[in-house]
């Protein structure tokens, strides 16, 4: 009994060892497939790439990849207009309620190929991975559940909730009508 | 297994290389090299001849000791004449290790008080360190003439070299053993680094704090040259980027300034304005590309923009999928961009 309880506990110490994986290099064929999304006609909403799937959600749950969405975040500007989610001359980012849509898709398309009223299209910027780490990050910003991974600190006085906390939208109740 | 004892000191003598070359703190190229390696070889031999002072005491007691047992039976009752000669000995011991390591802290003193210290009008440099290459920017009387490069500093020789480091994510540290000593990078606070180079030549610099993934690919290069020599090619460097020679580089210019590599890197004269990566503008003078990686031949610009991830493993480069003709003309473009 005694030596069943032992060997359990070294078996849970041995889960341990598992350190998150970094995906360095996308194949380049992985990298195209990734880019098939298949937006609705108004280009809000739709289904997400099969490969997303079958590569197991890594822009989603993996912190690397969401502490490069972060890095992509300020290197890329979002902050001039974003400010660091609470808005300034572009909208606010926090309250997860998003004029062309929150989830995965929509936003990839949003990054993608711009939107009305003054988002740009990031699409010969940058890569489709980046594309995609983005999503990951931004969706952390507009909390729409809670997650165990979280990207890196900030360096500077953090403005905010932290990115891996409970959603907002409990509180927030139905979405403000438009 | 017999003991090889010449084997063993053949061995050991190819770590005997260590000592010379283009990065080696033994091998001062400079005033402020030079006198920390005084430094290096004083503490050595002062410190080695303690040693052996000691060896050698302890081995003269531990015989004495040995030659005359049975004599002396009652260690509580000590003959006075041998009491003495042994508190001579201590007291002697003491009084030495005082004045050697009063000596030795003033002598460290000195020479590191006076690395900071410089003759005549110092050139500045701006070195800021990312994860993992180095952003160089010349300065000058006005902000409009300052030149910014990457992976390799130019310095006159005779001129001190004002270096002020910063760092613009992670701690760094900048590290050119021929030339001076180490001297952290840190993000929001600015160092300054003084050196001399006394002699024309390539010093190998490297990042001496672990900064990630690719600390160990993060070099750059100390080129002292002549004067005049500087600063022509100090002028050539402000220049914008060269135009395109021929049609195969004017293909080039167009995917590096039409595709994602904008975004990140800036090539003086064109729409490329991006500043999250290195400054390209003269990119093909350069003697490496990322950080001491590969050097600056068309075919290594080639694998290196095919596959960054391949070539340094978790570098912020990503791979930008381009054509085999997109490829070729922008690589042919790079190594153009003298």
């Amino acid at each position: 009994m005694r030596a069943v309880a032992i060997a359990g506990l070294a078996a849970l110490l041995a889960a341990g060892c598992q350190r998150e994986e970094r995906d360095l290099r996308l194949d380049p064929p992985v990298t195209a497939a990734l880019d098939q999304v298949a937006p609705m006609a108004n280009a809000v909403g739709g289904a997400p790439p099969d490969v997303l799937g079958a590569l197991g959600e890594p822009y989603e749950g993996n912190a690397y990849n969401l502490s490069e969405g972060k890095r992509l975040y300020s290197w890329f500007n979002c902050k001039g207009c974003h400010a660091d989610g609470g808005g300034a001359s572009g909208p606010a980012l926090l309250d997860g309620w998003w004029r062309y849509g929150s989830d995965p898709v929509s936003l990839f398309v949003t990054l993608r190929d711009g939107r009305q009223n003054g988002m740009p299209a990031y699409g010969d910027k940058l890569t489709t991975e980046q594309i995609w780490q983005l999503v990951g990050y931004l969706r952390t910003v507009g909390v729409s559940s809670a997650s165990f991974a979280a990207p890196s600190r900030n360096d500077e006085m953090q403005s905010r909730p932290a990115e891996n906390r409970a959603p907002a939208s409990a509180e927030l109740g139905t979405p403000p009508s438009r | 297994m017999r003991p090889h004892p010449r084997l063993a000191a053949a061995a050991l003598l190819p770590l005997l290389t260590g000592c010379t070359g283009p990065q080696s703190a033994l091998d001062p190229q400079g005033p402020n090299a030079a006198s920390l390696a005084w430094l290096i070889w004083t503490f050595t031999a002062v410190c080695g001849l303690v040693w052996l002072l000691v060896l050698l005491t302890v081995g003269i007691a531990l015989w004495r000791r040995r030659a005359s047992s049975g004599a002396a039976d009652e260690p509580l009752r000590p003959e006075s004449a041998t009491e003495r000669r042994k508190q001579g000995v201590v007291i002697g011991a003491v009084v030495a290790t005082v004045l050697i390591i009063a000596t030795l802290t003033l002598m460290s003193f000195v020479a590191t008080r006076s690395l900071t210290a410089s003759s005549g009008e110092p050139l500045t440099v701006r070195l800021r360190g990312y994860q993992w290459w180095w952003e160089v920017t010349y300065t000058a009387d006005s902000p409009d003439r300052f030149v910014t490069a990457a992976n390799e500093i130019r310095v006159p020789v005779g001129r001190p070299v004002r270096l002020e480091l910063s760092s613009g994510d992670v701690i760094h540290s900048f590290w050119v053993p021929s030339l001076a000593g180490k001297q952290d990078m840190i993000p929001g606070r600015d160092n300054v680094l003084t050196f001399t180079a006394e002699r024309p030549g390539s010093y190998r610099a490297q990042c001496a704090e672990f900064c990630g993934m690719q600390h160990a690919r993060m070099a750059l290069v100390v080129i002292a040259m002549a004067a005049p020599e500087f600063e022509s090619w100090l002028d050539a460097q402000r220049q914008p980027a060269a135009e395109p020679a021929d049609e195969e580089q004017e293909a080039g210019r167009q995917v590096a300034t039409g595709k994602a590599c904008a975004a990140c890197h800036t090539i003086r004269g064109t729409r490329a304005a991006g500043t999250v990566g290195p400054d390209l503008t003269h990119v093909g003078s350069r003697q490496t590309i990322a950080a001491g990686t590969l050097p600056t031949t068309r075919g290594a610009l080639g694998a290196w923009i095919a596959d960054p991830q391949t070539v340094k493993p978790g570098n912020k480069m990503p791979m930008v999928p381009l054509s085999a003709d997109e490829l070729r003309a922008v690589s042919a473009y790079m190594a153009g961009l003298k």
